[in-house]
């Protein structure tokens, strides 16, 4: 019992949220709604699904949502210019991606704490996405595009296809193949595993490739939920990722934790969302009631355990 | 003799018509943010228009959204002893330094569309967002006869902007009882928010005649998601600022109007402030400038 618990924790506080709304609102426990809540959580969920990856290195990612950004204004500014879907997207993912090798090569090689590197390209991608866009959205996307925010495949949202397949291979990637177990090694106890003759830097860096490619592609479905790429999007993403895999109970430590709870702690952030939308909370009141629910959520969890 | 009496009244004259001519001629300085930006050409041209008006010499500064830039070219103007200098500041905190030395030069100082977080500034010239707020009431309850179901989207909690746009609006619709507020939410003046507060909210209300989102970027992100939820037959949305992309909505019909700003307006109503200064008439802390309803 005590283990079903101690792994189970967070998944009960959820399920006592889904119920305290479900009774508050009677718009909350409809089909429409939950998957209207998946289809909202799907950006926030897959950028936290890279930010696992990079946080169970013991390492932390603050560009993620201006690589978002930036990665969302090249898509665009491709796709408008009438380059085909893969072009642009491929562009998109691939920008993505070298920036976060970018990252890892400032954090394994240059030796700078993943914080301040990673805070720094923050900035720099900020910068060069207003520079890029010179401060404009930009529009004009073909509708084979959009397709990938607003469309549907037997009534699942497309972006919760992706959400499901970006998990299902993260799950399958940390618990069954070397890559994820010299994550969790690196995480847990980073000198041990050099000494065992592993690649710290390769494994490290990848991880912050992931999570920049990641970035990207939440910001595809962004891009297209909007119809247009918009200079200031992503801005305070890193937090909300943040909090959505420390509240999956995965420890800012390093090397504890794990892909599926960082879903649920997406889920949570996002339900939490839509019930004071739903209930039509004061703006005020919204901040206060988010942190306070968030908080409990993570003392829940800890109590279990 | 006669030489020297003509030399002295040649002084003489020379003495009195140059202050005679230099009271009939004062000179304003405007310091502006920005030029690179066609709201701020515009509030530039409408205080050149008045200046030519008034007889006043208009010297404009374009601070090129650096407040250092706009700090040295203020101190040119105090040196230069402009009689009044008007600022549009690039930052309503960095501007402080400088609107204290103006004052310590005795100059006047009038702020405009941004205002200052210090030191003595005679007056203010900036939209009037209340006023914006109510046009926008005043237009939703028109065209819905005075009986609907009405949702807001509020800007960042805190910033006056949203405080003022939402105090116009509530305070417009009390006109109108028969119209009903079924929903305030905050999407923080973004469009990704402005899509996913409005997601939610279809989902709770399934009545909704009309939006009002206090800015243009929450309006065109409502817009994204009542088209998706295919609700466009049942409101329409009116947005706020008339940014580029709005209006290309109004005009394709997505959106039903947005409340545009008067740059010009700005611009002659600080020339006019300038001048009721020189002449030593009283000018209000605050003027308004009035707002505009864009419609297709």
């Amino acid at each position: 019992m005590r283990d079903i618990l101690r792994r189970f924790g967070i998944l009960f506080a959820f399920i006592l949220l889904m119920v305290v709304l479900a009774f508050l609102s009677d718009s909350f426990l409809t089909v429409n709604n939950l998957l209207n809540i998946a289809r909202q959580v799907s950006i926030n969920a897959i950028i936290a699904a890279g930010m696992t990856f990079v946080i169970l290195t013991f390492g932390i990612d603050l560009s993620v949502g201006s690589v978002l950004a930036f990665s969302g204004a090249i898509i665009a500014g491709l796709l408008s210019r009438g380059h085909p879907l893969v072009v642009g997207i491929g562009a998109g993912l691939l920008v993505g991606g070298l920036i976060g090798l970018v990252n890892g090569l400032i954090i394994t090689k240059g030796g700078v704490q993943p914080f301040i590197a990673t805070l720094g390209m923050l900035t720099i991608a900020r910068g060069a996405t207003l520079v890029y866009t010179d401060g404009r959205p930009i529009t004009g996307l073909p509708d084979a595009f959009v397709w990938l925010g607003a469309g549907e495949i037997a009534r699942i949202p497309v972006p919760v296809v992706i959400m499901t397949v970006v998990f299902a291979a993260s799950y399958v990637v940390l618990t069954q193949t070397v890559l994820g177990r010299y994550i969790y090694a690196i995480g847990g106890n980073e000198e041990a595993t050099r000494l065992s003759g592993v690649n710290v830097a390769f494994y490290k860096t990848l991880a912050y490739v992931i999570s920049g490619a990641l970035s990207a592609l939440s910001a595809v479905i962004l891009t297209a939920r909007l119809n247009s790429a918009q200079p200031t999007a992503g801005m305070g993403y890193e937090l909300d990722a943040i909090a959505a895999v420390v509240l999956g109970g995965t420890t800012l430590a390093g090397g504890e934790g794990g892909i599926a709870g960082t879903l649920l702690g997406a889920f949570i952030i996002g339900v939490l969302n839509n019930g004071l939308n739903l209930l039509n909370v004061s703006s005020f009141y919204q901040q206060v009631v988010k942190g306070v629910v968030i908080l409990l959520a993570v003392l829940l969890d800890r109590r279990l355990r | 003799m006669r030489r020297a009496i003509l030399i002295v009244l040649a002084a003489v004259l020379v003495l009195t018509v140059v202050p005679l001519y230099g009271a009939a001629m004062p000179t304003v300085g405007l310091s502006i943010s920005t030029l690179n930006n066609p709201f701020f050409v515009d509030l530039r041209d409408g205080a050149q228009a008045a200046a030519k008006k008034l007889n006043v010499n208009l010297i404009v500064l374009d601070a090129q959204n650096d407040s250092a830039r706009e700090a040295s070219g203020i101190e040119d103007l105090i040196q230069k002893k402009v009689a009044v200098i008007a600022i549009n500041p690039t930052d309503s905190d960095a501007i402080v330094p400088t609107i204290k030395k103006i004052n310590g030069a005795k100059i006047p100082v009038v702020t405009v569309d941004r205002g200052a977080n210090g030191g003595t500034v005679l007056a203010h010239i900036a939209s009037d967002n209340v006023a914006g707020g109510v046009m926008a009431a005043q237009y939703v309850g028109k065209r819905l006869n005075g009986k609907g179901s009405v949702v807001m989207l509020e800007g960042i909690a805190g910033t006056s902007a949203a405080r003022d746009r939402g105090k116009g609006f509530k305070d417009g619709l009390k006109k109108y009882p028969g119209i009903k507020l079924v929903a305030v939410q905050t999407a923080d003046f973004d469009r990704a928010k402005g899509l996913a507060v409005m997601e939610n909210i279809l989902q709770a209300q399934k009545t909704i005649n009309a939006v009002f989102a206090q800015n243009d970027e929450m309006a065109l992100g409502a817009i994204q998601a009542i088209q998706a939820a295919k609700r466009q037959s049942q409101m329409f949305v009116v947005g706020f600022d008339a940014i580029a992309d709005a209006l290309a909505a109004v005009k394709a019909g997505t959106m039903a109007a947005t409340i545009a700003q008067q740059p010009k307006e700005m611009g002659r109503l600080a020339v006019e402030a300038a001048v009721k200064i020189i002449t030593k008439k009283a000018v209000p802390k605050f003027t308004p400038v009035p707002l505009k309803l864009v419609t297709k």
